[in-house]
């Protein structure tokens, strides 16, 4: 079998990492193809999120403009499928000029908390000790307030506008994030595969990477994933009650809180930018959802 | 032959810590244990769960602070050593740990299990691989393995990729920490003949530590029984094995169900009663509260270490008062 002692092989097979990376996606993508809802959801979801990004080219109207002979418009109406607003603005170029604001404002929290507490908690959960206190138990401040209030708090004190929103609701999911994360690392950090490591001298920096992160990745992406449905409907929120977004500009919540006027002339009009906020915090639900099981994350 | 790793009166006691961090005692894992491996020899380590045998290999990894004593590799003592030259020596002294479903990486490939050691320590990834590889099929692991992800292995197959690991980096000493125990019997034959293959390939010395007594003998030149922390018994594998004399080693021997038919599978005499807590352990000699020989004497001083024959010791009173043996401690 050994064929010289240089520890050269007479015929050393091409390691292909590309293949190697294939072969797992697909894998994942296989189990995830086979879960119908999570499918659909997606579809529907990928659907929402490009016509959102798309609004310049598709939107059928200027969702600042609206002619005010033109108001208060039922689904259906002719040249306004969603009808109008109180100013006469098509509410579906609107919803689509909204959905960035909102998409973003549930998918860049959940980002800037995955990585702000992730790193915490791996770090907390890696080095133990005194680190750890110091970090969980400051992170444990944050959860004496519910998060709503904290994210209402938060706002408040910082101001109207999109930054500020996303500010706010990133600080409210860091230290969940960051709980994930360290439980996750302290089981892994008991596998016998980081003392190995540690006994051939291998750097921390480097069994974090290696040894830790691949092995807690796939926990935390999950969690994260099944927040961003939540920052969605929390950026609404405070939108709605006036901390977010500031009218005129479109934006889910804002809308919502607009159009609630009319809810007694126009009841459906009303309801529409809450669906598209229930429909995007579904779809990504279910989504997540199915990584989940994609992924064969026990919970 | 020369010694190549000696352990020098180590002890290890892991602090119990209540409410607030108060400890409330200690647990006394591994109490004044020497041993000696001679160069490109096997030293058997057997004894019960919780003596203090895996404690015993990490204190010698440097995987835990040892509270006392002295680990020499070729006469250097490497417990205090930091740095470049700890790096140097963690090289020479690998360790095969017992659980192969825990011991490597799930979520990366075969080959890079192995290699990851190599590119830790300066060797560039392409070329760590290619080293990686021939150790995997030096281990006995198809190529076609290489690029396969742990999960689909079997617990023999991962225990070989944990063997190639401890082996890229051309060390000097393997430890085995129970090595075969969490594999089927069949399995077991396998990776202990491969043990000795490589041994003999590599000029390896080897610490083999297990609990089963079988395994023990068929690997090791020289053979340590521990209880309770302490070394109860040690030398030669075939004089301990044919002649055991500690109470607590002629009680282990007894235990091993018999292969005759018709016979009781317990021979006789199998050990009564629990492993004291290792928080509060026996005065004197710690198997005194089992041992079926207890005198009134065992309660009080430590047992003194008598050579039975050279290289023989058994640390126990009883051989004390045979006329001209020698005491040694």
């Amino acid at each position: 079998m050994i064929t010289e002692n240089t520890g050269q092989l007479s015929n050393p097979v091409i390691l292909n990492k590309e293949e190697k990376e294939d072969s797992r996606f697909k894998e994942f993508s296989r189990r995830f193809l086979k879960n119908r809802p999570a499918f659909l959801a997606l579809i529907l979801l990928g659907i929402i999120v490009i016509s959102t990004i798309m609004a310049p080219i598709i939107a059928p109207y200027d969702p600042y403009e609206g002619e005010i002979t033109n108001r208060l418009q039922v689904i259906g109406a002719e040249g306004h499928i969603l009808g109008t607003d109180e100013q006469g603005r098509d509410i579906l170029s609107r919803i689509l000029y909204g959905g960035q604001l909102s998409l973003l404002a549930g998918i860049v929290p959940v980002l800037i908390a995955g990585l702000i507490g992730g790193s915490l908690g791996v770090m907390a959960g890696y080095f133990g000790g005194m680190i750890n206190t110091i970090i969980m138990r400051t992170l444990d401040i944050f959860y004496a307030f519910p998060a709503i209030l904290l994210a209402i708090g938060i706002s408040a004190a910082l101001g109207q506008g999109i930054d500020n929103i996303i500010i706010a609701i990133s600080i409210v999911f860091i230290p969940p994030v960051a709980r994930i994360a360290e439980s996750a690392v302290k089981e892994v950090r008991e596998e016998e595969f980081i003392e190995a490591a540690r006994t051939t001298g291998a750097k921390n920096f480097s069994i974090i990477r290696y040894h830790i992160l691949m092995n807690i990745f796939s926990r935390v992406f999950v969690y994260c994933t099944t927040q961003i449905s939540i920052s969605l409907v929390l950026a609404s929120g405070l939108s709605f009650l006036g901390l977010g977004v500031s009218p005129p500009t479109a934006e889910w919540g804002v809308m919502l809180n607009n159009l609630k006027e009319q809810i007694f002339i126009n009841p459906l009009v009303t309801v529409i930018p809450g669906l598209f906020i229930f429909i995007s915090a579904l779809t990504i639900n279910l989504v997540a959802d199915g990584f989940r099981d994609a992924l064969e994350i026990k919970q | 032959m020369e010694n190549i790793l000696e352990g020098v009166n180590i002890s290890k006691s892991f602090p119990i810590k209540g409410f607030l961090g108060k400890t409330k005692g200690t647990v006394s894992a591994v109490h004044d244990v020497s041993f000696s491996l001679k160069e490109q020899a096997t030293l058997g380590i057997v004894g019960e769960s919780g003596c203090g045998k895996s404690t015993l290999a990490r204190l010698i990894m440097r995987l835990i602070q040892t509270d006392e004593g002295k680990v020499n590799y070729r006469g250097e003592n490497i417990l205090n050593l930091t740095g470049s030259k700890l790096q140097d020596v963690r090289k020479k002294i690998q360790m095969v740990f017992q659980n192969p479903y825990s011991s490597i990486n799930p979520k990366l490939s075969i080959i890079d299990n192995v290699a990851f050691s190599l590119w830790e320590n300066g060797v560039p990834k392409e070329e760590a691989r290619k080293k990686a590889l021939y150790y995997l099929d030096a281990v006995g692991l198809p190529k076609s393995y290489a690029l396969r992800f742990p999960s689909s292995l079997s617990g023999g197959q991962r225990q070989r990729v944990a063997i190639a690991r401890a082996l890229v980096l051309e060390p000097e000493i393997v430890i085995a920490d129970e090595a075969v125990s969490a594999l089927d019997k069949s399995v077991q034959a396998q990776v202990l003949k491969l043990f000795q293959e490589l041994k003999k390939e590599f000029s390896l010395s080897l610490i083999f530590i297990s609990h089963d007594l079988n395994v023990v003998e068929y690997m090791s030149d020289e053979v340590m029984v521990m209880y309770l922390g302490k070394v109860v018994e040690k030398g030669p594998a075939v004089q301990i094995y044919s002649n055991p004399h500690h109470p607590y080693t002629q009680a282990l021997f007894n235990s091993i169900p018999s292969m005759e038919v018709g016979e009781s599978t317990l021979n006789n005499s199998p050990i009564n009663g629990e492993l004291p807590s290792p928080m509060n352990p026996p005065s004197g000699c710690r198997f005194r509260t089992r041992c079926p020989l207890v005198t009134e004497k065992c309660a009080g001083d430590l047992p003194p270490n008598v050579e039975i024959s050279p290289g023989h010791t058994a640390a126990c009173v009883l051989y004390e008062r045979v006329g001209n043996e020698k005491v040694l401690s």
